[in-house]
C-alpha cells in the first residue's frame, strides 16, 4: 500500500491512469465530466479532443488494438454515454481492450430522471466486458486499477467507469492499491499439455489438415509460434477474417481468410480439409457458413483462451484451453522433443498449393482500370510492409480482404464482429497515436467514411496525419450488391449521389484531398499522402456496379461459394 | 432436460439484473429463480432451475461461470441433491366438507394450513416442484384462487 493523500475523486481517476501508463485520453467533454477534465489542466496525460463521442471510442479501440494496451475514451453522461455505446460494443465484439469513462449525475440524482441522466450501466451491461460505478471518491483508484486489469487480461474488452460528479468532485483519502482480489475472475488457465499432444497426433494422422486461425492468433501475438507450427507439420494456413495477417499472406503456405467473401482457395480447401486445428476463433457465421454443414465433415481441434467458446458455435473433438500463445508453444515444444519436422509434401499439400497458384493466377476480377483489385494491389505495392491497415465496413473491406495481402502480421484491423460503419477513420487515428512511426490507412468506402468522417478535425488539429483511402462508388455499396442479388436490383435507399465531394471536404478541415481517378493519378496519390504531414483523403472513383466475388451467400456453406463468372 | 444451476454470487445491488440478463442476451430459459444471502453477508445464493438440452446447459454454465460478479457455478445432480420449493395456495371452500378434505391433502404432502375463512383456506407446502404440481392438480377441483412459489432453492448432499 502507497500512503494515503488526500485528494478528489476526479484526480484520483488521473493519477491512477497515469500509474496504469496512460499517456493520452480521446473524449468530449461535458457538464458531467467537467471536474475530471479539468484534471488535464494539472496532469500530463495529453487530450484527443474527438468530435463525436462514438468516434472517441473507436479511437481509444483503434489504440487498443495496435498497442494491445486499453485505450481510454471519456465521455459526458445522457447522450454523451449512450453516443458511446456502438463504440463500446463494437470493442466487445472484436475482443479490444478499452477504457471508456463516462460521467454520471450526482449521486443523490440518479433515479430521478436528473437533465443528461441515463442509465448507462443498466444499458451497457450486455456490450462490457465489466461496468463499475463508484458511489464514493475513495473507491475511484480500486476500480481503475480493477478496469485496467479486466479490459486487458485474458480475452481482453471493455470496461465502463460510470463516475458521478460528486464523486469526481469529493475528496478522500486516497490509497492507491497494487494488490486486489476479484474472486469471480480466473482471465488465465494453464493449456493442457495431455490436450495439446492429444491434438498435435490428431493432426498427424489426418490425411487432410489444415490450420485455421482467429483473431485470438493477433490479440496474443502469437505469429512466430503458429508459423513455427504450420511449417513444421507442413500445414496450409486459413485465417477468419479478423484473423486476416495473423499469418504472412504472403508465405507459400498461407491461403488468406475463408468466410463469406473468403479467397477461393481458403474456402475450397477448408471444404476439403479433414481436420483443422482452430485457434482463437469464435467460429463465426461469417467465417463458416451453416454451422451444421461445417462441423460434421471435420475433426476439430480448439484452442481458446475464453472456456465459453469451447463448443458454443462448433463441437471440438479436442478443446485446448488457455491463451493461444502458450499452447503454440507447447506444441512447438513438443514438435522439437519429438523432432518432427516435415520435409516432403504430401498429396494434400500438394494439392493446396497447386490450388493457391491456380486461385492466384486465375481469380477474375472486375474488368476495367479501376478496379478494386487493382487499386488495392497498387496500394500493396507501394505500402512499407510494417504499415497499419483500418477498415470500415462494406464492400471496400471485403475487397481489401481479397487483394490486400498481409505482410507483417499484426497490421490490419477491423470491425469484423459488430460491423460497425464509421469505424475505420477514428480506429485509424487512435492506431497512429499508438505507432506514429508507421503509415496508418484506412481503407474506406464512401459511405462509411461519411459516419465518422468529422473525425477530420481531430487528425488535422491534434496532428496525426493517417491516410484515409476511399473506394468512392458513390453508392452504399455491400447492400446494393445485396439488392442486386436477392433483391431483383430494387436500389432502394443506398445512392449517394456523389454527395459530399470528398477532396472538398478534406479541404475545409485543411486536410489534403486528393482525387485519383487513373492508376497513375493513384500511384502519384499514394507516394504523396505518405510524404504529406497533414492527413490526406485519396477520393478513388470506381464502377458502382462492382460486386464482391466470390460469396458464400448466407446460410449455405463454404464449399457452395459464388464464384466470379 | 431440467436442470438446477446454484450460484455463488458476490452479494452486490445489480447482479441478479445481469444474471437474468444474461438469459435474455443468449436465448436461455429460466424456468425459476430464488435468491439470498448465504451465511457469509459477501455473498448470495442464487438457484436457478431451467429446460433446456444438455448442450445449451454446459453452454449456460459457462457462460454463468464466466462473468465475473460468479464465485462458483455448479450444475447439481438432482440426485444428489436436497431442493425444494415453497409455495402458498388460495383455495376456494364451496362445500361444508371441502376443509377437511383439503387439510387431508395438505397434511398427505407435508403442508400446513393457514388462515381458514368461511370460503377460502390457505395452504403452505414445502416440495419438490414435482410434488407441488401433483398437488396443485389435486387441489384443482376445489378452485385454486392464487399460487405463490419461490423457486427452488438447493444444496448438494455431503460427500456427493
Amino acid at each position: 500500500m502507497n500512503k494515503m493523500e488526500t485528494m478528489t475523486g476526479a484526480k484520483a481517476l488521473m493519477t491512477a491512469m497515469e500509474k496504469e501508463g496512460v499517456k493520452q485520453v480521446f473524449g468530449l467533454p461535458g457538464g458531467a465530466n467537467l471536474p475530471m477534465y479539468d484534471e488535464f489542466a494539472r496532469c500530463d496525460i495529453r487530450h484527443i479532443l474527438a468530435r463525436h463521442e462514438q468516434s472517441a471510442a473507436h479511437m481509444a479501440d483503434g489504440f487498443g488494438r495496435v498497442s494491445r494496451k486499453p485505450g481510454v475514451c471519456f465521455a459526458t453522461s445522457g447522450p454523451g454515454a449512450t453516443n458511446i455505446l456502438t463504440g463500446i460494443a463494437t470493442a466487445q465484439s472484436d475482443s479490444s481492450p478499452m477504457i471508456a469513462v463516462t460521467g454520471q449525475v450526482p449521486v443523490n440524482m440518479i433515479g430521478r430522471d436528473a437533465f443528461q441522466e441515463s442509465d448507462i450501466i443498466g444499458m451497457a451491461n450486455p456490450v462490457v466486458k465489466y461496468a463499475f460505478q463508484p458511489r464514493t471518491a475513495a473507491e475511484v483508484p480500486e476500480v481503475v486499477r480493477k478496469g485496467f486489469y479486466i479490459a486487458e487480461t485474458g480475452r481482453p474488452g471493455p470496461v465502463l467507469l460510470d463516475i458521478p460528479k460528486d464523486v469526481q468532485q469529493n475528496e478522500a483519502e486516497m490509497t492507491f492499491p497494487e494488490e486486489f482480489k476479484i474472486e469471480g475472475y480466473h482471465p488465465w488457465t494453464d493449456p493442457d499439455i495431455v490436450a495439446v499432444e492429444k491434438a498435435l497426433d490428431m493432426l498427424l494422422n489426418s490425411e487432410k489438415p489444415i490450420i485455421l486461425a482467429g483473431g485470438g492468433t493477433i490479440i496474443s501475438s502469437a505469429f512466430a509460434e503458429l508459423q513455427a507450427v504450420a511449417e513444421a507439420l507442413m500445414l496450409p494456413v486459413v485465417t477468419t477474417f479478423k484473423g486476416k495477417g495473423a499469418f504472412p499472406e504472403t508465405h507459400p503456405l498461407s491461403l488468406g481468410p475463408i468466410g463469406m467473401h473468403g479467397h477461393a482457395e481458403a474456402n475450397k480447401m477448408m471444404s476439403e480439409a479433414d481436420c483443422v486445428l482452430a485457434i482463437g476463433t469464435r467460429f463465426s457465421d461469417r467465417s463458416v457458413g451453416t454451422f451444421e454443414a461445417f462441423e460434421k465433415r471435420l475433426k476439430i481441434i480448439h484452442m481458446d483462451v475464453d472456456p465459453a467458446e469451447i463448443g458454443k458455435n462448433q463441437t471440438a473433438q479436442i478443446a485446448v484451453i488457455g491463451d493461444v500463445k502458450v499452447s503454440l508453444r507447447i506444441m512447438v515444444k513438443l514438435l522439437m522433443k519429438r523432432a518432427i519436422k516435415k520435409s516432403e509434401e504430401s498429396t494434400w499439400i500438394k494439392h493446396v498449393k497447386e490450388t493457391r497458384a491456380y486461385w492466384k493466377e486465375n481469380l477474375k476480377i472486375h474488368p476495367g482500370e479501376m478496379s478494386s483489385a487493382k487499386i488495392l494491389r497498387k496500394l500493396r505495392e507501394i505500402l512499407p510492409k510494417e504499415s497499419v491497415i483500418t477498415t470500415e465496413v462494406g464492400q471496400h473491406q471485403m475487397w481489401a480482404s481479397l487483394f490486400y495481402d498481409v505482410i507483417q502480421p499484426g497490421t490490419f484491423f477491423s470491425s469484423t464482429g459488430l460491423g460497425t460503419m464509421g469505424w475505420g477513420f477514428p480506429a485509424a487515428i487512435g492506431a497512429k497515436v499508438a505507432r506514429p512511426d508507421v503509415p496508418v490507412v484506412d481503407i474506406a468506402g464512401d459511405g462509411s467514411f461519411a459516419m465518422t468522417e468529422n473525425s477530420l478535425a481531430t487528425a488535422v488539429l491534434e496532428d496525426i496525419p493517417v491516410i484515409v483511402f476511399i473506394l468512392n462508388n458513390s453508392i452504399l455499396g455491400m447492400v446494393a450488391q445485396w439488392q442486386r442479388t436477392f433483391y431483383d436490383r430494387r436500389m432502394i435507399g443506398v445512392q449517394q449521389q456523389h454527395c459530399p465531394d470528398y477532396v472538398k471536404l478534406a479541404e475545409s478541415y485543411g486536410a489534403q484531398g486528393i482525387r485519383a481517378q487513373s492508376m497513375d493519378e493513384l500511384d502519384k496519390a499514394i507516394k504523396n499522402a505518405l510524404s504529406s504531414d497533414v492527413a490526406t483523403v485519396i477520393d478513388i472513383p470506381i464502377d458502382p456496379e462492382e460486386d464482391v466475388l466470390p460469396f458464400v451467400a448466407p446460410g449455405t456453406s463454404l464449399s457452395d461459394m459464388i464464384l466470379p463468372s | 432436460m431440467w436442470a438446477i444451476l446454484s450460484l455463488l454470487v458476490e452479494n452486490k445491488p445489480g447482479i441478479l439484473f445481469k444474471i437474468t440478463h444474461l438469459f435474455r442476451a443468449r436465448n436461455f430459459n429460466i424456468d425459476s429463480i430464488s435468491v439470498g444471502v448465504t451465511e457469509n453477508p459477501n455473498y448470495s445464493k442464487i438457484t436457478i432451475t431451467t429446460i433446456e438440452d444438455e448442450k445449451r446447459v454446459e453452454q449456460i454454465v459457462k457462460q454463468l461461470d464466466k462473468m465475473i460478479d460468479t464465485v462458483e457455478v455448479k450444475h447439481l445432480d438432482e440426485h444428489k441433491t436436497v431442493y425444494r420449493e415453497l409455495s402458498l395456495f388460495m383455495i376456494k371452500l364451496s362445500n361444508a366438507s371441502d376443509s377437511m378434505e383439503i387439510n387431508k391433502l395438505a397434511n398427505a404432502y407435508g403442508g400446513k394450513v393457514h388462515d381458514v375463512k368461511k370460503d377460502s383456506i390457505m395452504v403452505e407446502l414445502t416440495a419438490t416442484p414435482d410434488q407441488t404440481q401433483a398437488f396443485e392438480e389435486l387441489a384443482k377441483p376445489f378452485g385454486i384462487i392464487d399460487v405463490a412459489r419461490t423457486g427452488v432453492a438447493a444444496l448438494q448432499r455431503s460427500g456427493a
